[in-house]
């Protein structure tokens, strides 16, 4: 089964009928939108903030801001999500405050983790929002677990994990992919085919033309979407929720698009690419498709739009000054949180550390190549 | 001779063994069209095509489970593991089939796999873009285990391993891949596998290290110098084997020994060179040995400045022998 842009764009009809899309509100739709272009402008402002050598590192989601939100959306508070790096917007939408996803990208004082993890490594226990490994495919078993974990325990909570097209070749995808099928785990499986594993085409990655065929071997539904249509993957997600709350397990979702910016802040994608792909599927852009979509329904407006953008630009602002004005976290903080009791030969390192080197100026020197 | 970096000496390396010998393929993520993240296999691809110059799928077991099949069938792989830290993956291919395949077939079949890999701290790459897992393989028998310190070690060096007959673990200090130049001469050459170099000569100290430890044990030697104090710098060069007898000439001589390595300080490699001092040498000793290491916590962010061994902490163990 596909769903494609076409029998998204059926539903839009129902206008004529001055009934809305996929039952949603028009508070609903805008909601969608808005953290849409939240995702977008903060990706811009943030993928900025490293070219201009404020933040370390950052990579972006430019052009996935509907398999983002689409998913998300569908999401209740106790379902769950297992990211990768690339869902800032998730991280967003479920509530993840902007302030704290800020303090992570400068390595702060006031960030959760005290500088432990790079940028672009959230983490939020209240939000069900799984700490975030570089790591490709291990959150995609970890995910299964989370659902296993859940149906044991008959709470009645579904995990939605993403992972790329790339992550589809590590082994973790797979263990993933039979355990859930063969446990019946309440689970989703978000795969963000953006095309791309850093300069990898997904043609290389795999022989299959329709990722969410993979499912088929493993017994489980795979259903593939126009993961630039925003409301497409919204209904896609919201029936796989379905499944999972009967009992008939888990689905793999390929959420069809592109990954329009570079890889991360290293990346230089006219290596591998040409412009004209890029323009190609910036045409596309799923925003765009949203906001006409809005406008046809007499939702968007000009000063809407103008009025939406300066709040989220004021709101970023805001965050960004507060996390650069604070200091980096103290030293003794490098050494807490390894285990819930320190170690004696950790202590001692501390020790030693604090009392013969705290009075040195030391500096990072190295830059982050990729 | 020509000027080049560590990087550049690499990938010299691996044009001419290419051309030399035709068995010998490359293998990774992004390696072939890209080039490599870091740029190692820039131009393999162009040079030598898509047959040998292969980009994979996203699965490191997938690599290095390849690469033995590859190797044992009479091609000489060199996979590229993109970070040390996605090295993982492929921990069993590595230890359980790669390390024991000659001897649980006693030498029937061989998997003289040269796994390159960039590791190390020092470029803000927080936890998954910095470790240091070196000791793992070490303690792997049937691996053989080489870091170089500087390009023209790098060249020579890969290119001893690419001609050998059994697997290594290549592990290049990305911090230094583009740090310093050096001339490397443009005719073939080799640095065998096993020597340890002695980078710098002197009688008081002796620091052993790796990688891009040496030159943060070569500042603090200069720092030593301004005192009065002649520090030998040992370059390990090759972790497994381990030039035994060099470690042992220099301690003999100093009586003072101190190790650098940037993995955490627990079980990791220092602890090998220390016990091997004491177990052949405790009585030229006439100081506790010291290991300046990196931290038992996972690789930090912000305070990875902190965590990484530098020179002045260096300096102070160096303070410290002396003053015993
Ligand atoms: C196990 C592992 N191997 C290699 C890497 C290096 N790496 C980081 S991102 C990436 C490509 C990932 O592509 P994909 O899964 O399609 O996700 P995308 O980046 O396109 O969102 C690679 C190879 C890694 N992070 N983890």
């Amino acid at each position: 089964m596909s769903i494609t842009q076409d029998q998204g764009k059926m539903s839009t009809t129902a206008k004529q009928h001055q009934k809305l899309p996929e039952g949603l509100t028009e508070s609903q739709l805008k909601a969608i939108y808005e953290a849409m272009l939240l995702t977008r402008e903060y990706d811009d402002r943030c993928l900025k903030l490293q070219r201009q050598g404020r933040i370390g590192f950052y990579a972006g989601s430019f052009g996935e801001e509907a398999c983002q939100i689409g998913t998300a959306f569908a999401l209740r508070e106790q379902d769950w999500i297992f990211p990768s790096y690339r869902q800032p917007g998730v991280a967003l939408l479920r509530g993840v405050p902007l302030q704290s996803m800020m303090n992570n990208l400068f390595g702060n004082s006031a960030d959760v983790v005290e500088g432990k993890q790079m940028p672009v490594h959230y983490t939020s226990r209240e939000h069900h929002f799984l700490s975030i490994s570089s790591v490709i495919g291990t959150q995609v078993i970890q995910a299964v677990g989370c659902a296993m974990a859940a149906k044991i325990k008959k709470d009645e909570a579904v995990v939605l994990t993403y992972f790329g097209d790339g992550g589809t070749s590590s082994n973790d995808f797979h263990s993933g992919m039979n355990f859930a099928a063969t446990f019946k785990a309440p689970c989703i499986f978000a795969l963000v085919n953006n095309q791309y594993a850093i300069s990898v085409p997904v043609s290389k990655q795999t022989s299959v033309e329709c990722l969410a065929d993979k499912a088929k071997a493993y017994g489980m539904t795979g259903i593939q979407v126009d993961g630039n249509d925003v409301l497409a993957v919204y209904r896609a997600t919201k029936e796989a929720m379905q499944r999972a709350k009967v009992g008939e397990g888990p689905t793999l979702l390929e959420l069809k698009t592109y990954r329009a910016g570079p890889h991360s802040s290293s990346d230089d994608p006219t290596r591998y690419r040409s412009k004209e792909e890029t323009e190609k599927w910036l045409k596309r852009d799923p925003i765009l498709l949203f906001q006409k979509e809005l406008e046809s329904l007499g939702i968007w407006t000009e000063a809407y739009e103008a009025d939406v953008k300066a709040s989220i630009q004021n709101k970023i602002s805001e965050a960004i000054k507060v996390a650069e004005s604070l200091p980096q976290p103290p030293w003794e903080s490098l050494f807490e949180g390894v285990y819930s009791n320190d170690p004696q030969a950790l202590m001692a390192q501390k020790e030693d550390i604090l009392t013969h080197e705290s009075g040195l100026e030391l500096t990072n020197e190295g830059e982050f190549p990729l | 001779m020509a000027e080049m970096t560590l990087l550049q000496a690499i990938n010299t390396a691996l044009h001419e063994e290419m051309a030399r010998d035709e068995d010998v393929v490359v293998l990774g993520e992004d390696v072939g069209v890209n080039g490599g993240v870091f740029r190692a296999t820039e131009g393999l691809y162009q040079k030598f095509g898509a047959e040998r110059v292969m980009d994979t799928p996203l699965s490191e077991s997938g690599i290095i489970g390849s690469a033995i099949g590859m190797a044992v069938y009479g091609l000489k792989p060199v996979p590229e593991i993109q970070f040390a830290d996605f090295i993982y993956p492929a921990f069993d291919q590595i230890v359980s089939e790669l390390a024991k395949m000659r001897y649980r077939s006693g030498g029937d079949f061989t998997s003289p796999v040269v796994v390159r890999t960039p590791y190390g701290g020092g470029i803000r790459g927080g936890h998954y873009h910095s470790q240091s897992p070196e000791a793992y393989f070490c303690h792997t028998p049937g691996l053989q285990v080489v870091i170089p310190s500087n390009p023209y070690d790098a060249k020579g060096l890969l290119k001893s391993a690419i001609r050998g007959e059994d697997p290594v673990i290549f592990m290049e200090p990305k911090k230094i891949y583009r740090a310093f130049k050096q001339d490397v001469p443009q005719e073939d050459y080799v640095i065998p596998i096993g020597p340890a170099n002695v980078v710098r000569s002197g009688t008081d100290v002796s620091v052993f290290c790796y990688g891009s430890m040496v030159q943060v044990a070569e500042k603090a030697a200069n720092k030593a110098s301004e005192d009065g104090y002649q520090v030998e710098i040992v370059d390990l060069r090759t972790l497994y084997p381990l030039d035994i007898q060099t470690i042992l000439n220099s301690v003999k001589k100093t009586g003072r020994a101190i190790v650098v390595y940037e993995a955490p300080k627990t079980c990791g490699y220092g602890a090998e060179i220390a016990a091997t001092i004491a177990e052949n040498a405790i009585e030229y000793l006439e100081a506790p040995i010291i290991r300046v290491a990196g931290l038992d916590t996972p690789f930090p962010y912000t305070l990875e400045y902190v965590y990484m061994p530098h020179p002045a902490r260096v300096y102070r163990a160096i303070q410290d022998v002396l003053n015993f």
